[in-house]
């Protein structure tokens, strides 16, 4: 994490600090509990919006604290996805010949290392934009980011070890021995999501109630302001970038632990903007809606297209596809009609709209 | 104070979210725990498979055809008892050809569906993402639309069966034919940026003593001129191509457009007559004049099984244009059948694999299936077909490729049997 936002919050947030880990743990024992009421396919769905939640709560947190637009964090999750799989496949290939390949560690050592592999990748390349968009605001930084999203593409076909559009295969996790009785290999998949998820997301619950989150609030509001009173945007702005990529590329680790593969078609533009709706929707700014709009994104395809199956096969293969994106466009328009905080302020009421909205309304 | 009420309330929402989740879970729940149950898809009277194809999407165009006209040849075995009494239900679902999708709807087919199997799954990129899931759920994958020599690893991947030819075979048998043609013959080739461009060169190196140009394409791009111009600047005269049925039609276009008629050698993958002329129009048809293409299926108006195939097209799909991809897809119908009457009475997932590794099934290609426990591909024999006056048919030529390259055979093709509904 940035040392520019994450030092200076642990000092104020020392005394809930204990709380914050606290109900992180218990959230996540309540996630990994839930699991168990689940069927397999659900606890891959449960598990691919948990990958996508990691994402859209470090979008949220730079769209709505620092009014940054990314509309490419796709590319920040493949980045994630592709270093991961590739660590990952390194370990595991140099610990099938030391024999240590069975047993726990032949389990944990390529996880481990692929989730410091998609640290590095999706960390490296959230610097190189944080830089750039300490320099460029509103439109601007959209635009690059957008392109990078239509590149992603191309640099798979043109970098060797990432190899194309088919994409490169990252190791299968099987399901510890000790376990193998108890859980499927979704549902284990589903643990190692929501743990990851959740070392994903409670630094930014941190960085958002502490020091850092008042910094990114006051240069969003008044960058002269910020600068007056002695906070660099810049620093900050790079470094709300950074954080929010590190949660992108976790997210894109889990995708790819979940599917064990990592190719560009998984990350385009449609799924680029679709996790801005779910960060729009959810409510901007709001970790909690983050979670709302994640769910939603991963079920409304799936629901769409159980509902086209039912349709006359001729009718259904037109709107299959199509459906989802005018739907989502049309989810957009109604909750923006009728809740502009997000799905978040329905669960909350309407009593705290005014104290929050300088920052997550606009 | 206040700050201490703004700390707590991200933890607050993201409670309720996870207690609204939870909620909604429980509504859908169902265990998780692993248990033994019964044959997964089959009943006494059905059994159900599926599939995942490219309905939509940029692929759509090529591929679309061949579930329908699997779907029909189904259709047409139940409305004649079904095998050993049980009818076949076929699941298709699109995946639009991009991997992260097929990953989606290959995990509904096993863990909604329930199928007994995934049956001819198509594309490289696509499959190769499911592979590594569905042997671990021991779902017998068969017969895999791709020529990738990824589907034939019996030790690691028991349960994967490939359907097509293998791409080394396809461009070895290219290639021989080309310099059987014309000793002078200057070879090159142009390939995907997959394992299916890659297998075509690899096959034809095994024959050719030199490739003078190798280009590749991606299916993201838009043209192939610069690939083109660097195999007419470099005096290609046989192209053997890697390609699928858009850039096969996109590469012989752009060539004519310069003026540049070479021998177009291509993969079975992408030679379909009807559709390339559809790709071309009429005004550009003529230039697939004397297109030389490989086929391991009896993809031919004077077989037998073309000549049944047309008859269940008319009847079970709506009569839609008779294309290569069509006896693909019926073939493979037909394939599954043959399988599934040999793994018994009460078939389950071990004894389909045990009734291909048995080698005792024939298929109804140009050559018998070679499937065996060792051998996870269907053919290792393909014949040589050419288009001359607009129409794709086999000549005399077949080779059959080994590792000591591709040496000529005489095809002998299996003979219809019983309406081509196999016998339990």
């Amino acid at each position: 994490m940035s040392t520019a936002t994450t030092s200076p919050a642990t000092s104020p947030a020392a005394i809930p600090a204990t709380r914050l880990l606290l109900r992180a743990g218990l959230l996540t024992l309540l996630a990994l509990g839930g699991t168990f009421l689940l069927d397999p396919y659900r606890n891959y769905q449960l598990a691919t919006a948990a990958g996508i939640f990691a994402a859209v709560a470090g979008l949220t947190l730079l769209v709505g604290l620092t009014g940054q637009l990314s509309l490419g964090h796709a590319v920040l999750m493949a980045a994630g996805g592709y270093g991961y799989a590739l660590t990952a496949t390194r370990v595991a290939d140099a610990l099938a010949g030391s024999g240590a390949a069975d047993g726990v560690a032949g389990l944990l050592l390529p996880l481990l290392a692929g989730v410091v592999g998609a640290l590095v990748a999706s960390g490296a390349l959230g610097v190189l934009l944080g830089l750039a968009a300490a320099r460029l605001r509103g439109p601007y930084l959209a635009g690059l980011t957008l392109a990078l999203v239509i590149a992603l593409p191309s640099v798979a076909g043109t970098v060797p070890a990432l190899a194309g559009a088919q994409g490169v295969s990252a190791p299968f996790v099987p399901v510890p021995d000790a376990l193998a009785a108890l859980i499927a290999v979704e549902q284990w998949h589903a643990w190692l999501a929501i743990l990851l998820t959740s070392c994903a997301v409670t630094p930014l619950v941190a960085l958002r109630s502490g020091r850092a989150g008042l910094r990114m609030r006051a240069v969003h509001d008044d960058e002269t302001a910020a600068r007056l009173a002695g906070i660099d945007p810049g620093r900050v702005k790079a470094g709300a970038f950074v954080a929010s990529a590190l949660a992108a590329g976790l997210g894109g680790a889990v995708l790819a632990v979940v599917t064990q593969q990592v190719s560009p078609g998984a990350y385009g533009l449609g799924f680029s903007l679709l996790l801005v709706v779910a960060a729009v929707v959810g409510g901007l700014g709001s970790l909690g809606g983050a979670a709302v709009g994640a769910v939603l994104v991963t079920l409304l395809p799936w629901l769409v297209d159980q509902a086209t199956g039912a349709l006359p096969a001729d009718l259904g293969h037109r709107l299959q596809g199509n459906l989802e994106i005018a739907l989502f466009g049309v989810v957009v328009i109604v909750v923006m009609v009728l809740r502009p905080g997000g799905l978040a302020r329905l669960v909350r009421g309407r009593s705290r709209n005014t104290s929050l909205s300088t920052n997550t309304e606009r | 104070m206040r700050s201490t009420t703004s700390r707590a309330t991200p933890r607050g929402r993201t409670g309720a979210a996870a207690v609204l989740g939870l909620t909604a879970a429980t509504a859908l729940s169902a265990c998780s725990t692993p248990a033994a149950a019964d044959v997964p898809g089959v009943t006494d009277d059905t059994v159900v498979i599926g599939t995942h194809q490219p309905l939509t999407g940029p692929a759509a165009a090529g591929f679309a055809s061949i579930s329908a006209a699997t779907a029909a040849y189904f259709e047409y075995v139940n409305d004649r008892g079904g095998i050993n009494g049980r009818q076949i239900e076929y699941v298709v679902k699109d995946d639009g050809y991009n991997p992260a999708t097929t990953q989606t709807v290959v995990r509904e087919l096993v863990q909604q569906e329930e199928v007994f199997a995934i049956v001819n799954g198509l594309g490289t990129p696509t499959h190769s993402g499911v592979l590594d899931y569905l042997d671990q759920n021991g779902v017998p994958d068969l017969f895999v639309a791709s020529g990738s020599l990824t589907w034939d690893q019996p030790e690691e991947y028991p349960n994967t069966f490939g359907f097509n030819a293998d791409y080394v075979t396809e461009g070895a048998a290219l290639a021989q034919y080309a310099l059987d043609t014309d000793p002078d013959a200057v070879v090159c080739v142009l390939g995907q940026d997959d394992d299916f461009g890659e297998g075509i060169l690899q096959g034809v190196e095994l024959v050719a003593d030199e490739v003078a140009v190798n280009e590749t394409y991606s299916t993201a791009d838009q043209d192939v001129t610069a690939q083109l111009g660097a195999m007419k600047e470099a005096g290609c005269t046989h192209n053997v191509l890697g390609t699928i049925n858009g850039f096969t039609a996109l590469a012989v276009g752009t060539a004519a457009q310069m003026g540049w008629f070479p021998a177009w050698h291509v993969s079975s993958s992408g030679a379909d007559h009807p559709t390339l002329v559809e790709y071309l129009g009429e005004d550009g048809a003529p230039a697939l004049e004397g297109l030389v293409s490989v086929n391991y299926l009896p993809h031919s108006p004077s077989s037998d099984w073309y000549e049944l195939f047309t008859r269940i097209n008319d009847e079970y799909n709506d009569g839609a244009p008779y294309t290569g991809n069509t006896t693909y897809g019926m073939s493979v119908g037909y394939q599954f059948a043959e399988a599934l009457a040999a793994a018994g009475q009460d078939p389950t997932r071990e004894s389909i694999v045990a009734a291909l590794e048995s080698g005792e099934l024939r298929g109804n290609g140009v050559a018998p299936l070679t499937y065996s426990a060792d051998d996870h591909f269907a053919y290792r024999t393909v014949r040589v077909a050419v288009v001359s006056d607009g129409v794709q048919d086999f000549v005399d030529a077949a080779y059959e490729v080994s590792e000591s390259g591709a040496t000529a055979v005489t095809p002998q093709e299996t003979p219809l049997e019983n309406e081509g509904v196999p016998a339990g």
